[in-house]
């Protein structure tokens, strides 16, 4: 029973509760950053490193922290591990980090990880927490590297910069300028509501039917 | 005191406490974390800057860093907020090669920053490396793809300035050939080298009088 | 709950049939365009109707692909899809991959229609947009201009690029009039310009048969006069404006008139009836708007052609300028002195 909670918590953030199709949270990093298929993966992992941490630690001092100062309490969390993402980065891939440039610094502003904070890692138990955190994190790593690259196959014809076509492939390159994002984003979004269209369309047809039957 | 019943209205020192623990824990955290990897982040950059300045100045192995500090160029280390510096390059046997000169000026889209090899003996462009813009993926981003372009910045005669001139024209030896359809980013590239020069050009030491290479200035690292 | 087939059908006035229908008035338009789609063919060959049938076809399937089962047969009959199809293709360059030209017709149905809510609804004009798409997408080949053919049956290498495949171009490539103005001061002689004896898109290098077939739509009573003439004023007196200044930077009234889409672009596009004012004097409004936007980004802007990004800049003005023009309603807000 335990282990079907967690998986559950688990399992939403990666599709039923998608924080990017479903939600539509953290537009801000997810147009801007999804050039390459590179950096949407570092983002979202810079993403998954803030929120998972963040949500152990609200979640561990959940009785400690005063209700009338949560949100700063919650902010300061978060900007620490953003800190830490931040300077890591710089340390380890600076060619990345240049890529991403202020959006680093902007995961502060991300408004799925005080979202989960407020709504799930105050709550609920750290076991709990961290499986909705690790979700949560994955979904929106899994939204940030889809879009990544089906931006980078059809604008640069690579992923991860390995070229996929051959050398006369001719490059979409408004794929790889901020229009791509949205146009990118807007067919993956109209896709997901067609697929739940006909989903409930599906469902309310076995219903009648059913119904009809018995 | 209020306990049990109105235990969701603590005291104000209990919530500034909280605040001040946290933001002490978290401040401790930033500078362990800033002190780590500051060391690596420094020698990232320098490590960057002196790949550039070689790539720049072909068959220069040692570098140092030259400041325009209280109207004179000097050899220094540091550099202050709003002085500009040029970067000299010797080659192995410490002889002066030429200068590393970093310049930066609108492109098509934002600014475009470049490093470029000059040589004040002949009056020569060595070589020229783009070091960040934000032009066309496909055209404007030929200004550092094209290798056609940017080999064109070598032994490239500045006096008294670059031209960029349509594809397949040029004749003299300050002309360059600009990329067909980014027109607008090649010109840009050009004039931001020829501005960099003119603002230059009065402040360096005359030919053949360059400091030397200092010993322990080493590598610049 | 949707009935397809109601007992009662109520309308609101006016009652009185006639024969103004949309398909009528879509087929007139194609009409219109067959003697510029003449000239695209005896100036280009082959290549015209490659690249112009790639559009249709990329149009007509998207069309055919996205109307709802119950509305499919309409939404064909109407012909707007094959007009949309045939408008892209005259703004487009002759050695164009086939298989970006059908891109072109799909995202301009596509993006440029049916996601707004089909026929009616949508803010830009689809053909323009499907342009603006295939620009920013693939800026090479949509300003690599090829010279005219030599004999019908040649097709240029360019035109038949395998899919996501960049094109080969062939031999020499020419600059348009606009683009040799704006880069190398080189003004192109006036007859040729008239006549459409110079580089460019498919369609707009003949002013004179694009202006014939806008007398047409004129006299069937399909486009508001007001906007055709309202661009091509504003571009004649805007650009004498500027030559008295300088005659040698800026190009003349006629040079402007003839050159690039204007003709194209103010005749048939900025007409569209969905996405142009409905009042007389918005029509005035939304027609300078255009003319001026054209002439400051030819003359002042980076690119050398601006009809296109004219006439979208004032599509997204149209419903503020049909919301400030609305006619008085008879009897109210009348002075009572």
């Amino acid at each position: 029973m335990k282990k079907s909670d967690s998986y559950e918590e688990f399992i939403k953030g990666i599709w039923r509760d998608n924080p990017v199709f479903v939600q539509v949270l953290g537009m801000c990093p997810m147009l801007a950053v999804t050039n390459s298929a590179i950096n949407a993966v570092a983002m979202g992992m810079a993403t998954f490193f803030v929120l998972v941490g963040s949500s152990f630690l609200v979640s561990s001092f959940r009785n400690w922290i005063p209700k009338q100062v949560r949100i700063s309490c919650f902010i300061i969390i978060i900007a620490t591990f953003v800190t830490v993402a931040d300077y890591t980065l710089l340390a380890l891939v600076p060619k990345v980090h240049k890529e991403l440039g202020a959006f680093i610094p902007l995961i502060v502003a991300n408004c799925m990880i005080l979202g989960r904070q407020e709504a799930f890692s105050s709550r609920y138990p750290v076991r709990l927490a961290v499986m909705d955190a690790i979700g949560m994190a994955g979904g929106f790593l899994l939204a940030l590297f889809s879009l990544g690259a089906i931006r980078e196959i059809l604008g640069d014809g690579a992923l991860f910069g390995i070229k996929l076509f051959g050398e006369n492939f001719e490059p979409w390159v408004i794929m790889i300028l901020p229009p791509g994002g949205f146009l990118t984003l807007g067919v993956i979004l109209l896709f997901f509501n067609w697929f739940k269209f006909k989903k409930d369309e599906f469902l309310a047809e076995v219903a009648e039917a059913e119904r009809g039957g018995g | 005191m209020n306990t049990g019943a109105n235990a969701a209205a603590p005291s104000s020192l209990r919530l500034i406490l909280t605040l001040a623990i946290a933001g002490l824990i978290s401040g401790i955290a930033i500078i362990g974390i800033y002190e780590s990897t500051l060391p690596t982040i420094t020698a990232n950059k320098a490590r960057e800057l002196r790949e550039a300045v070689f790539k720049v100045l072909p068959g220069v192995s040692q570098m140092q860093q030259f400041v325009w500090r209280g109207d004179q160029l000097i050899a220094a280390e540091d550099l202050q907020k709003d002085e500009e510096a040029v970067y000299g390059g010797y080659d192995e046997n410490g002889e002066f090669v030429g200068y590393a000169i970093p310049g930066a000026g609108p492109g098509f889209q934002d600014t475009i920053g470049l490093l470029f090899g000059f040589t004040p003996e002949q009056q020569l462009v060595l070589g020229m490396e783009v070091l960040e813009s934000r032009e066309t993926p496909g055209l404007g981003d030929k200004i550092y793809k094209d290798a056609d372009f940017v080999g064109s910045f070598s032994k490239l005669s500045i006096d008294p300035e670059i031209v960029a001139v349509k594809k397949g024209t040029t004749s003299q030896p300050n002309e360059i050939d600009a990329i067909t359809g980014a027109t607008i980013s090649s010109k840009a590239v050009v004039r931001i080298i020829n501005k960099t020069h003119s603002d230059w050009i009065q402040r360096l030491p005359p030919p053949g009088s360059e400091p030397p290479l200092r010993q322990d200035a080493g590598d610049g690292s | 709950m949707k009935k397809k087939d109601p007992d009662l059908l109520l309308f609101h006035a006016p009652l009185l049939r006639q024969g103004m229908t949309t398909p009528r008035a879509m087929r007139d338009v194609i009409y219109a365009l067959l003697p510029a789609t003449g000239a695209a063919l005896w100036f280009f060959g082959l290549s015209a109707v490659l690249v112009i049938g790639s559009c249709i076809a990329g149009a007509v399937l998207a069309e055919v692909t996205f109307a709802k089962r119950e509305t499919r047969g309409e939404s064909l009959r109407d012909a707007t899809g094959v007009l949309t199809g045939l408008l892209l293709g005259l703004t487009l360059p002759p050695g164009l991959p086939m298989w970006m030209a059908f891109l072109g017709g799909f995202v301009a149905i596509s993006l440029g229609k049916v996601i707004w809510g089909g026929l009616g609804h949508n803010l830009f004009n689809p053909a323009l947009l499907g342009r603006a798409f295939l620009l920013a997408t693939f800026p090479i080949a949509m300003t690599t201009w090829v010279p005219a053919a030599g004999g019908f049956l040649d097709v240029y290498a360019s035109n038949l690029a395998l899919p996501f495949m960049q094109a080969q171009v062939d031999g020499v490539t020419s600059a348009t009039p606009l683009g040799m103005m704006k880069f190398e001061q080189e003004v192109t002689p006036l007859a040729n310009l008239v006549l459409g004896r110079t580089g460019g898109s498919l369609g707009e290098t003949s002013g004179l048969l694009l202006l014939l077939g806008g007398i047409y739509l004129w006299l069937r009573r399909d486009l508001d006069w007001r906007i055709p003439v309202s661009i091509l004023l504003t571009v004649v007196i805007f650009s004498a404006v500027l030559t008295l200044f300088d005659g040698e930077r800026f190009p003349s009234p006629l040079f402007s008139l003839f050159s690039g889409g204007l003709m194209l672009g103010a005749i048939y596009m900025a007409t569209d009836p969905v996405t142009s004012p409905v009042t007389p004097r918005g029509a005035w409004i939304f027609g300078i708007g255009v003319g001026v936007l054209v002439i400051l980004i030819r003359v002042f802007g980076g690119l050398p052609e601006g009809v296109m990004y004219a006439i979208l800049l004032m599509n997204a003005a149209t419903p503020l300028i049909d919301r400030y023009t609305q006619p008085r309603v008879f009897g109210r807000g009348v002075d009572s002195t």
